[in-house]
C-alpha cells in the first residue's frame, strides 16, 4: 500500500469526479457528500504523504511500472508533499464553503472542482515535464469552466481573456518541450538535469528551451509583464473558486523553484539563466501589486492584488542558491495562500450582507457579524505582515535570509515599502467597510452564514495564528524541504535509480 | 524538406500571432488554431525528419522516434478541447453583449 501512496492524491479526486457525474440524477446532496468525503480522504492521504516524504527519501512512483526515463514517474519529495497537503486543505475549505449554495448557481460544479484538484495535485507530484503540461491543462480546463461558474458578463469577459492567455501559454509550453526534447532527447526532469550537466554543444537551443519553460511558469505565477490577467480573473471568479485559484499561482512558483534547483542551477550551461532579470521583475511585481491594492475599489479586487504581491515576493527567491532562502519562501507561501483564500471568502460574505453596495469600499450598514470583522482583521494583519501573525514571521525569515545577499538593500526596501502600502490599503478600506455607517443604507441584509461557511472561513483564517504558534515545527519542515530541494543529486538518483548508468543514449543527428 | 517545414511553421506562427492580436473573438480563435498547428508541427519535427520510417523499434529496422508523435497526439487532443470551449465562451460573450469585440461592454 505504501508504494501506491504517491498516486492517491490524484486518484481520489478523479474517482470522486467520475462518481459525481454518475450520481448526477441523485441530486446535489449526493454530489456534495461524495465531494466532501473525497476532500477529507485527500487531506488524510496528503498528511500520510507528508509523513512518508519526511521520514524517507524521495518517493518515486513509476506509473505502469515503466522505469524512468522511459516511463512517467511521480516523484514525491518534501516540497511536493507539502504542496499536496496545502492544496488538500485549501480545497477542503473551499468545497465546504461552496456546498452552502454556491454550487447550485451553475451546472457540474462538483465534478469540475474535483478535476481541478486532480490537475493541481498532479502538477505538484509529477516528475516528468510533459506530464506536467498535461496536468497543467487538466487544471486549466477545469479552472476555465469554474471561473465562468455562476454566470454574468464580467465572468464571461474575464474568462475569455484568461482562456486565450493560457492557450497562448500552452502553445509556448509545447514549443519549449519540443525544443527540450529535440536538444536533450528526454522530458523526465531528473534526466533533463543529468543531460544538461553533460551538455557539450547545442547550448543556445537548450538555453532557449529552458528560458521558454521559465517564461511559461512565470505566466502562471503572474510575474510582472505577464501579470495583468490575474486581478481581473481572480476578482471576477466566485468566492470559493477564487479561494482555490490562489494555489494556481503557487504552481508556477513551485515549478520555477523546482526546475531551477534541480535542473538549471547545477548545470554550467544554464546556471546563470535567471540571473539579473528575475529579481528586478519580481520586485516590480510587488510594487505594482501594492499600488494596485491602494487603487482597488472592492475587497475582492484588493485580495487579488494581495495574491499578486505574495507571488512577486516568492519570485524573488528562486535566484538564490541558499537553502534557507527557499525555506523562508516555503513558509511564506503556506501562510500567504491561506490568508488570501480567507480574504476572498470574507469578501463574499461581506458583499452578501451589504446588498447592492457589495464589497465596494463605501460606507454602508452595520454588519451585525463581529466574527466576520475579526476574521478580516486576522487575515489582513497576517497578509501585510504584522506581528504576531504568521505573515510577520514569514516576512522576517525571508528578509533575514536575504540579508547577506548583494541585493539586500533593494529587496528590503521594496518589501517593506510594499508592506506599508498594503497596510494602508487594508487599514483604510477595511475600516470603511466594517465601521463607517451610511444613513442611506441603515440595515444590513440578515443572512445567516451557516455552519459550512463559518467553518470554511475559520479553517482558512486559523493558519494565520496556528502557523505562528507552531512556527518551529513548520519552519523546521520547510528547512528540510528546502535542503532536499537543493540537493539535486539525491533526487536524480532516486528517480533514475540504477538505470542512470546503463541507459544507452542514441546519437542524435 | 527541412527548409519547407521550417517555412511552413514560421508562416503559420506569424499568421497565428497576427490574428490573435485582432480585436474580434472570431479571428482570435482562428489565430489560436493556426498557432496550435504550428506548435504541433514543431513538436513533430522535434523527433527529426525521417522519410519512410515507421515509429516502431525493431532490430536493424529503419525507425523514427515514436515519442514526439505521442506528444503531438496528446497536444492535438488537448488543443481541440480547449478551442471548442473557447468557441463556446466567445459565443456566450457575443450573446451577452451583442458584439464579438474582446473588450465589448455589457448590452444596456
Amino acid at each position: 500500500m505504501t508504494q501506491h501512496a504517491a498516486i492517491l492524491p490524484i486518484l481520489i479526486p478523479f474517482a470522486a469526479a467520475l462518481l459525481q457525474l454518475a450520481a448526477k440524477g441523485y441530486g446535489i446532496t449526493t454530489q456534495r457528500s461524495i465531494g466532501l468525503v473525497a476532500v477529507l480522504l485527500g487531506v488524510c492521504a496528503a498528511t500520510w504523504l507528508v509523513w512518508l516524504a519526511d521520514t524517507g527519501g524521495v518517493l518515486v512512483y513509476a506509473l505502469g511500472n515503466w522505469a524512468a526515463p522511459f516511463g512517467i514517474v511521480l516523484a514525491v519529495d518534501r516540497l511536493a508533499a507539502m504542496m499536496v497537503l496545502l492544496t488538500a486543505l485549501l480545497s477542503a475549505a473551499a468545497l465546504l464553503y461552496a456546498s452552502a449554495g454556491f454550487d447550485q448557481r451553475g451546472r457540474h460544479f462538483h465534478p469540475l472542482f474535483q478535476l481541478q484538484i486532480v490537475g493541481l495535485q498532479g502538477a505538484f507530484l509529477t516528475g516528468d515535464l510533459f506530464n506536467l503540461f498535461v496536468f497543467f491543462e487538466v487544471m486549466l480546463l477545469a479552472s476555465y469552466v469554474l471561473l465562468a461558474h455562476g454566470g454574468g458578463m464580467a465572468r464571461t469577459r474575464a474568462g475569455l481573456a484568461y482562456v486565450v492567455l493560457n492557450l497562448a501559454g500552452s502553445a509556448l509550453f509545447l514549443i519549449a518541450l519540443g525544443m527540450l526534447y529535440g536538444t536533450l532527447g528526454t522530458l523526465n526532469l531528473a534526466d533533463v538535469a543529468l543531460r544538461l550537466q553533460t551538455l557539450d554543444d547545442n547550448h543556445a537551443l537548450a538555453r532557449l528551451a529552458c528560458i521558454l519553460l521559465i517564461a511559461v511558469f512565470a505566466l502562471k505565477a503572474a510575474l510582472l509583464p505577464l501579470s495583468f490577467w490575474l486581478p481581473h480573473a481572480y476578482a471576477a471568479a466566485g468566492a470559493p473558486v477564487a479561494a482555490l485559484f490562489v494555489i494556481m499561482t503557487k504552481v508556477g512558483i513551485v515549478s520555477i523553484m523546482r526546475v531551477q534547483a534541480i535542473a538549471f542551477a547545477p548545470a554550467s550551461a544554464t546556471a546563470d539563466l535567471l540571473d539579473g532579470w528575475l529579481l528586478p521583475l519580481a520586485l516590480a511585481t510587488v510594487l505594482l501589486a501594492a499600488l494596485g491594492a491602494l487603487a482597488a475599489p472592492r475587497l475582492r479586487d484588493l485580495t487579488a492584488w494581495l495574491v499578486l504581491a505574495s507571488a512577486g515576493t516568492l519570485l524573488i527567491t528562486p535566484v538564490f542558491p541558499q537553502a534557507q532562502v527557499s525555506a523562508a519562501a516555503l513558509y511564506y507561501l503556506l501562510q500567504s495562500t491561506f490568508v488570501a483564500a480567507a480574504l476572498f471568502l470574507v469578501a463574499a460574505l461581506v458583499a452578501e450582507r451589504r446588498g447592492e453596495l457589495s464589497d465596494l469600499f463605501q460606507s454602508g450598514p452595520r454588519l451585525h457579524a463581529p466574527w466576520l470583522g475579526f476574521a478580516f482583521l486576522l487575515a489582513a494583519a497576517s497578509a501585510v505582515g504584522l506581528p504576531p501573525f504568521a505573515g510577520f514571521l514569514g516576512k522576517l525569515m525571508l528578509l533575514s535570509a536575504l540579508r547577506d545577499s548583494g541585493q539586500a538593500t533593494a529587496i528590503w526596501f521594496v518589501l517593506l515599502f510594499a508592506g506599508l502600502l498594503l497596510m494602508l490599503a487594508l487599514g483604510k478600506n477595511g475600516g470603511r467597510l466594517f465601521w463607517e455607517r451610511s444613513p442611506h443604507h441603515p440595515h444590513a441584509i440578515a443572512v445567516p452564514a451557516g455552519w459550512r461557511r463559518a467553518i470554511a472561513v475559520t479553517l482558512l483564517v486559523s493558519p494565520a495564528l496556528l502557523l505562528a504558534l507552531f512556527a518551529r515545527p513548520v519552519a523546521d519542515y520547510t528547512a528540510r524541504a528546502a535542503a532536499q530541494l537543493h540537493q539535486p543529486q539525491a533526487y536524480i538518483s532516486a528517480v533514475l535509480g540504477e538505470n542512470r548508468a546503463t541507459v544507452q543514449r542514441e546519437v542524435r543527428p | 524538406m527541412e527548409a519547407l517545414l521550417a517555412i511552413a511553421i514560421g508562416l503559420l506562427t506569424a499568421c497565428g500571432v497576427f490574428l490573435m492580436l485582432r480585436p474580434r473573438t472570431f479571428s482570435l480563435v482562428l489565430g489560436l488554431t493556426l498557432l496550435s498547428y504550428a506548435v504541433n508541427l514543431f513538436l513533430f519535427a522535434g523527433g527529426r525528419l525521417k522519410m519512410d520510417a515507421p515509429p516502431l523499434i525493431r532490430d536493424g529496422a529503419n525507425y523514427t522516434d515514436p515519442l514526439p508523435q505521442a506528444l503531438v497526439l496528446t497536444a492535438i487532443v488537448i488543443g481541440f478541447g480547449m478551442t471548442a470551449y473557447l468557441v463556446m465562451l466567445a459565443l456566450r460573450a457575443l450573446a451577452e453583449s451583442g458584439d464579438d469585440n474582446v473588450d465589448a461592454k455589457e448590452k444596456s
